[in-house]
């Protein structure tokens, strides 16, 4: 193997690792504020990525014909639509059940991701079919040696990595982040301090929400094509990478999300059968994966309260 | 228990009654064609219950199915075979039942795992079409009797089933529900990437046949030409009453005991000494093996199986039949499946909703009626006991 073409399967990698960790990063963040798993999450993703596609044409039809300008009213209104979204979910469906079985919540948020899937197959116009996604970032390429680094993809990984610091900033650096992590911490303590306890769930779901849609966004600038579909793919794959990092952790997460894309990536060169397969791989590393490490690489102390 | 014998029994009638108008009202709702005859009859059926409930009637219905439950299943298998009757001849119709059969026997299996284990498994539809599939490759590639494809359907599903077993007992609720999700997604890209097995476009599945009897061919009986799924229906019912009988028998047997301690409360019953590992085993592998033998025979009947087939939303409308059903109860399983196979079968218009507007009523009952339209009622641990 070449080092150029090595160069382009580690570019593939953090591609696809940046997006499981933005999508792995919301189910850690909904677990530690309330510890439930909100299965829909991924469908919010898809959701947030034909929002964005509708706000395109949308603006497209009205005349506006700058690439940046359409990109980031694309990326506004579709995290922005997604952060409402969230909140909605948060306020609707998944506060409300906090003293029903766990069960409940799940199977709530799963129909919920059906909803959300098939009204995008049913009331997007052609929505059954893959829609291409328009390529928005500049396509050139800078030579360095045997391999081309494409500038979309490069502007991608910043754009993700700034992402990440500016959610690990506002965690750890400002007075909601704190109440954020006094809320995971311990709820009854956090309340007692005055932290609004509604107020810190909702605005976590939305910027679970916002980061979502915004991974949605960047995996239609990759792929150039979504469809109803990618969601639940990349949801699924979203909540291993955060067990993987221990749910709850976000550097965990992020580091699961990497994971899982090395994996993937390793998978689909090392194995001798085609790229076709490389979904099924990857279910089947997650299914593994919860055979052996059922809580994630830093092992859970488990001790239960009966 | 002392004056409560025979004679204390509830009476027959309610639930006899009961069953007549059910199997009236389902044969007139399989007849009519037009729509607009067909949402009258839909919103009269739920006017109809929710009237008899307002005014009680549907009280001594369910003493009457609590206490003379052994002769109401006979009367129901008897209004099932008046349905077929009815239909004889009539493809579309004959094809609507015996598709509500096999599902029905599907989520007596999701039953077995999902109601009283407490196993979560979202991949029921992967196991069905695993059953499926079965039957495709056999019939076509080798000379087994079809009535053993349709075991070794189940068994292969059972099988395909123990690979998950690892996970599945050393997870719990949200991390389970990921596995079988991740299991339903990864089956569903295999069976379409692969090109063994079709790929997208799926395989044929030659028609049952047993000792030389063919079942896709019409039955002549003097002038009167009877439909062939006659046969199908047949044998789906036989292997109904089957699933059904051995469900309610576990249901109250000492095993049933266990899973329901093991679903309440997994830690107390380990403390009790139940081997959790065991019944977990059992439950998710029996519920597998029935969802194989329906997915088999319904290979055999629909003549054709594809990737698009078996898809997470299916095995996400095989667990709202569950939810719906009343979770653990086997008689509300089978309303569950009425309504949800015929339903959108009947009306055209929302056909292509279904997933839609089953993943909505979910979360209605789960938000307002969490214990599913009929309630699963309290164990009896002897007989004319009531709670």
């Amino acid at each position: 193997m070449t080092a150029g073409l090595l160069a382009q399967y580690v570019m593939n990698g953090l591609m696809l690792g940046m997006m499981y960790a933005l999508v792995a990063v919301g189910f850690t963040l909904f677990f530690g504020v309330l510890d439930v798993i909100k299965f829909s999450h991924g469908d919010v993703l898809t959701v947030g990525a034909f929002t964005a596609l509708a706000s395109f044409l949308g603006l497209k039809a009205v005349g506006l014909a700058s690439n940046p300008l359409l990109l980031l009213a694309m990326i506004v209104v579709a995290t922005m639509a997604m952060a409402a979204l969230g909140m909605l979910i948060a306020r609707a469906l998944v506060l409300p059940l906090r003293t029903a079985p766990a069960l409940n919540t799940l199977l709530i948020t799963l129909m919920l991701g059906t909803v959300l899937r098939e009204s995008v197959r049913l009331f997007y116009p052609a929505g059954a079919n893959p829609k291409p996604f328009p390529a928005l970032l500049p396509t050139g390429a800078i030579p360095l040696g045997q391999f081309n680094l494409r500038l979309d993809n490069a502007i991608m990984l910043t754009a993700g990595v700034l992402v990440i610091v500016a959610l690990q900033l506002l965690l750890n650096r400002t007075k909601l982040g704190l109440a954020i992590r006094a809320v995971a911490q311990d709820e009854e303590t956090a309340r007692t301090m005055g932290v609004n306890f509604t107020a810190v769930v909702l605005i976590t779901f939305a910027i679970g929400s916002a980061l979502a849609a915004f991974a949605g966004i960047m995996n239609g600038l990759y792929y150039n094509e979504i469809n109803f579909g990618i969601g639940l793919l990349l949801g699924v794959i979203g909540f291993a990478a955060a067990i993987i990092g221990g749910l709850g952790s976000i550097y965990g997460a992020i580091l699961g999300g990497f994971l899982f894309a090395a994996l993937q990536t390793i998978g689909a060169v090392a194995l001798p059968f085609a790229s076709a397969y490389k979904d099924v791989f990857a279910f089947a590393v997650v299914i593994i994966f919860m055979a052996w490490r059922p809580t994630g690489l830093i092992q859970e102390k488990i001790s239960e309260r009966v | 228990m002392e004056g409560r014998g025979k004679g204390s029994q509830a009476s027959l009638l309610p639930g006899v009654g009961a069953l007549a108008l059910a199997a009236a009202y389902l044969i007139a709702l399989l007849a009519v064609e037009k729509q607009p005859l067909i949402i009258g009859l839909l919103v009269g059926g739920i006017a109809g219950v929710v009237v008899a409930n307002w005014f009680g009637w549907l009280v001594p219905v369910a003493r009457s199915f609590a206490d003379r439950e052994d002769t109401l299943a006979a009367v129901a298998i008897v209004c099932a075979l008046a349905v077929a009757a009815w239909f004889h001849d009539n493809h579309f119709v004959l094809l609507l039942v015996v598709t509500v059969l096999l599902y029905t026997v599907a989520t007596l299996g999701l039953n077995i795992q999902f109601g009283y284990a407490g196993v979560l498994n979202f991949a029921g539809a992967s196991f069905f079409g695993i059953g499926a599939y079965t039957s495709a490759v056999l019939n076509a590639h080798t000379a087994v009797p079809h009535l053993l494809v349709l075991l070794i359907g189940g068994l292969l599903a059972a099988a395909i089933g123990s690979l998950l077993l690892l996970p599945v007992l050393r997870t719990r609720g949200h991390y389970a529900a990921l596995v079988t999700i991740a299991f339903a997604l990864l089956l569903k890209t295999f069976l379409e990437v692969n090109d063994v097995l079709g790929g997208p476009q799926g395989l044929q599945v030659k028609g049952m046949r047993v000792l030389g009897w063919s079942f896709n061919d019409n039955i002549e009986v003097g002038s009167i030409e009877l439909s062939f799924y006659l046969s199908y229906f047949a044998v789906s019912l036989l292997i109904l009453i089957g699933a059904f009988v051995l469900v309610r028998r576990l249901e109250r047997s000492w095993i049933g005991l266990n899973l329901d301690a093991l679903r309440l409360d997994e830690i107390a019953a380990s403390c009790f000494g139940l081997n959790i590992a065991r019944w977990k085993i059992t439950a998710f592998t029996l519920g597998n093996f029935l969802i194989g033998v329906a997915g088999a025979l319904f290979g055999m009947v629909g003549g054709f199986v594809a990737p698009n087939n078996y898809t997470f939303a299916d095995s996400l409308i095989l667990v709202s039949i569950v939810i719906l059903g009343g979770i653990g109860n086997a008689w509300g399983l089978v309303v569950a499946t009425i309504i949800v196979v015929v339903v959108p079968e009947k009306l055209q218009t929302i056909q292509e909703y279904r997933f839609l507007l089953y993943a909505l009523l979910v979360i209605a009952v789960l938000l307002f009626r969490p214990e599913g339209l009929l309630p699963r009622p309290v164990r009896r641990y002897f007989p004319g006991f009531r709670p």
